[in-house]
């Protein structure tokens, strides 16, 4: 059934048809239905991960999933919003850890019930490999973890949809904490400067640009010398 | 369009080669500003009439909030019971306010003795989704006196000179402490990788990809949660509670699912309740989330706090302005940073890629509706071009996708590979320069009640630069939490009693001020529903 107008298409929230016009999100979409969102709408471009949005296209057996503030809507699209996922999450203290190839199994030992099916890869909207980096944590390679999750933004679709019951995205920021701390290279130049500013290396030039008048920084602004 | 981006195309080898063309001249700064800048037209302002602030100018929409009437009647609220009872409250759990509530617990507040309450999901704030980095003066060739001369000079030399000082002072360390978190700050060679932003002049811009505002703030998140730090979601504050003697007291919440209202009496108060993009400043769209609704404003204000810069807006110069279904949202400047030009409908470059953000700004207004020079889709936006082809060019292949991985996504996801074609791009409004006005230590005008973060007036004068956010919430976040578990601690500051007098008084300075208004305030959440619907509207359930 060709629903679609040259302005309209016909959308279905949750099983009832509405027309809204064409070129909007699926966000826009359901607001100009008539909804306004408490649940499902966080930042509104694609950061936040609150307006995980499932559908169906008329004509099609597949669920796909998106975000509903990303995603163009389009004429005969079933959709459903999941805004929350009741996923468990496990509280450690990231100075104390050891992290050594088994942290990551020892926190969410359910990852070890991945059965490869790669649906959690299929559910991700930000076109994330959820399996690998499920695959890389078993492995201990916390590495390659935290950079195949780094775009992740805990929509919690995958979870939503993982038959093992798996919690990838709590695990995966996890992995990437401890990347970031243990095995992330520390810059020496960010202690060197820290302990200059401790030891007030700085204080007195700062001291007397804070006592300036405003002509007097205009004309120090004027002769910076561009890096 | 395609013919257009023909000639984007046309004059790429030379651009490559020729790079950059040179920054303006202070006076020619000035001049696009004063004809093209949003912020200086007159009559989009005006002046408050009442409250503390009165006779400051600030944008019309912006008053309208202010002298708004109450959302309710405090005489509808039992202030006899107490529902949460605490030694730190903080409202707004974005950036700000989460780093407040580490800091306060590290300060020795017991976790449960804290509680965030927050509009939303705890993170859905525009801490997470920040893009291009956060400034910090940690190279050799870079210094905080040097910092502290950029932020001046960028503010329009409005900011409170202790303000940036502490800033600037604050930056490395608080870089450090994003690594003792885990975050994973973009490295080469052990070195982090550091770039310029609009109007610095030395390279400090720390990223994590395009994705630095997740990058830093879930982490941060991630740590309050092991702390155990309680956090009521969906229930924003819709007024501020002081003790009959002025003190901040706590606040009123209303939870967004019930319609329940809760009483939270606290010793101390962090004001940390982000920005006001959502209030859609002169029509224009805006990068912000949801809730970026101007409540803190409203409630501090009403509480007796005064304002500070709040004439003054900033709108990014590279919102999306193609396709229209997602017009307004952020294209971000590390797309300049890394070679990305402007280039008008013709394939002129016309400005200077970083100037500062009002005078970048102005400089594409002045493109697409004075030169004629820009672009008209469909829609009837009009915009420039930004040549982001060239990164791949400059950096070589992949680098765009690496390094800016948002981007490419947003923009693919409509079907635009923008390291092939150039982006459509026109300004979007992105932050609240000023605001509730701070000490060093985010101590308000308000004994009791600190603020850190957007919310805050006085850090970024005029024009905040990108980088210092980011900066600006971990800097001030802190500083606030500190003063208030300091403030909390102390003996002399008990609560006798909760009031809702101001509210009261205020409601009344506004009859009295003769203000006709139906709006009332704080506003929650902007209402997108259509006209139709709306004009038929009975309510749900009636
Ligand atoms: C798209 C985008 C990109 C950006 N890029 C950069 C960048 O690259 N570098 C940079 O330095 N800065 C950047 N910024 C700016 C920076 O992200 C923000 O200014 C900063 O994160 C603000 O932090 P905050 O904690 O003050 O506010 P937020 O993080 O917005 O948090 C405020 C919180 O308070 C809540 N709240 C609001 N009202 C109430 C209420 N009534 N009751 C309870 N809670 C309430 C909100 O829901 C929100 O959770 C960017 C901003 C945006 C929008
Ligand atoms: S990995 Fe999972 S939680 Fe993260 S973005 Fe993809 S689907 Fe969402
Ligand atoms: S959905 Fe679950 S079981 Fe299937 S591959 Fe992903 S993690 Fe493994
Ligand atoms: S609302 Fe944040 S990702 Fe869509």
């Amino acid at each position: 059934m060709n629903t679609s107008s040259e302005n309209t298409i016909r959308i279905y929230v949750m099983g009832s048809a509405y027309e809204v016009p064409r070129g909007l999100t699926i966000m826009s979409a359901m607001e100009h239905a008539g909804w306004r969102f408490t649940r499902g709408a966080g930042c509104r471009s694609g950061f936040c991960g609150a307006c995980s949005t499932v559908y169906r296209q008329e004509g099609d057996y597949r669920l796909r999933f998106v975000l509903a503030c990303q995603t163009e809507a389009e004429d005969g699209m079933y959709l459903v919003q999941l805004p929350f996922t009741p996923a468990p999450r496990v509280s450690y203290t990231l100075a104390e850890l050891n992290p050594d190839e088994n942290v990551l199994l020892q926190h969410y030992p359910e990852i070890a019930r991945c059965v490869s099916c790669n649906t959690c890869t299929k559910a991700c909207p930000q076109d994330i490999e959820v399996m690998d980096y499920i695959q890389a944590a078993l492995r201990g390679d916390i590495a390659q973890t935290a950079s195949l999750s780094f775009d992740c933004i805990q929509c919690g679709l995958c979870s939503m949809r993982c038959p093992a019951d798996i919690k990838h995205y709590h695990m995966a920021q996890m992995a990437r904490r401890i990347y970031g701390r243990y095995m992330s290279p520390v810059t020496a130049h960010l202690e060197e400067r820290i302990a200059e500013i401790e030891k007030g290396v700085y204080e007195e030039e700062v001291e007397a640009l804070v006592k300036m008048t405003r002509s007097e920084l205009e004309e120090i602004y004027a002769a910076r010398v561009v890096e | 369009m395609r013919e257009s981006i023909a000639r984007v195309e046309a004059t790429r080898p030379a651009r490559l080669q020729a790079g950059p063309p040179p920054a303006m001249t202070p006076a020619e700064r000035e001049k696009v500003l004063a004809e093209f800048h949003p912020d200086y037209k007159a009559e989009k302002k005006r002046a408050l009439s009442i409250g503390v602030s009165a006779g400051n100018v600030v944008p019309s929409e912006v008053a309208d909030m202010l002298e708004a009437h109450l959302l309710v009647d405090p005489a509808k609220i039992d202030l006899s019971s107490v529902d949460y009872d605490v030694d730190v409250l903080i409202i707004g759990g974005g950036g700000a306010g989460t780093v407040a509530a580490i800091f306060a617990h590290q300060e020795g507040i017991p976790a449960e003795n804290i509680l965030i309450v927050t509009k939303l999901r705890h993170g859905d704030c525009n801490s997470t989704m920040a893009q291009g980095g956060i400034q910090a003066a940690d190279r050799p060739e870079d210094s905080p006196a040097i910092h502290y001369i950029d932020v001046m000079g960028g503010g329009h030399y409005a900011n409170k000179p202790e303000l940036v000082q502490a800033m600037v002072d604050d930056a490395p360390e608080i870089i450090r402490w994003h690594e003792e978190l885990g975050v994973m700050y973009d490295k080469e060679n052990g070195e982090y990788m550091e770039a310029h932003g609009g109007g610095t002049s030395r390279k400090r811009m720390h990223s994590c990809k395009d994705y630095t505002g997740k990058a830093i703030f879930n982490p941060i998140r991630d740590e309050a949660r092991n702390l155990g730090i309680p956090t009521l979601e969906f229930s924003p504050v819709i007024e501020l509670l002081l003790d009959g003697e002025g003190k901040a007291a706590g606040a009123i919440t209303y939870n967004l699912e019930t319609g329940e209202y809760r009483v939270i009496r606290a010793k101390a108060t962090v004001l940390a309740t982000g920005g006001f993009g959502r209030m859609h400043i002169q029509k224009f769209p805006t990068t912000n989330h949801y809730g970026a609704t101007a409540d803190g404003l409203v409630i501090a204000y009403r509480a007796g706090a005064n304002l500070l810069d709040m004439d003054s807006v900033q709108y990014h110069p590279t919102g999306v302005a193609y396709p229209s279904a997602i017009l307004g949202q952020l294209a971000t400047e590390k797309l300049r940073s890394q070679g990305a030009m402007p280039i008008n409908a013709d394939g002129e470059v016309f400005v200077y890629p970083l100037e500062p953000r009002d005078v970048e700004a102005a400089a594409i207004i002045r493109e697409c509706w004075s030169r004629e020079k820009g672009v008209e889709t469909v829609s009837g936006v009009r915009g420039v071009w930004l040549d982001t082809p060239m990164i791949d060019e400059i950096h070589g292949e992949g680098t765009l996708k690496d390094w800016l991985a948002a981007m490419w996504t947003m923009w693919h996801r409509h079907g635009i590979d923008i390291t092939k074609d150039p982006a459509l791009v026109y300004p979007t409004l992105h932050y609240q320069n000023g605001g509730v006005e701070i000490e060093a230590d985010g101590e308000t005008s308000v004994p009791g009640l600190f603020a850190g973060g957007e919310v805050e007036g006085g850090v970024h004068g005029k024009n905040r630069l990108m980088g210092n956010s980011l900066l600006g919430y971990n800097v001030f976040g802190r500083r606030a939490g500190i003063a208030a578990a300091k403030w909390a601690k102390s003996k002399k500051n008990k609560i006798k009693t909760l009031s809702l007098q101001h509210a009261v008084d205020f409601e009344q300075q506004l009859i009295d001020a003769g203000i006709e208004t139906d709006i009332q305030s704080p506003m929650l959440l902007p209402d997108y529903r259509s006209k139709s619907v709306l004009e038929r509207s009975l309510g749900r359930f009636l």
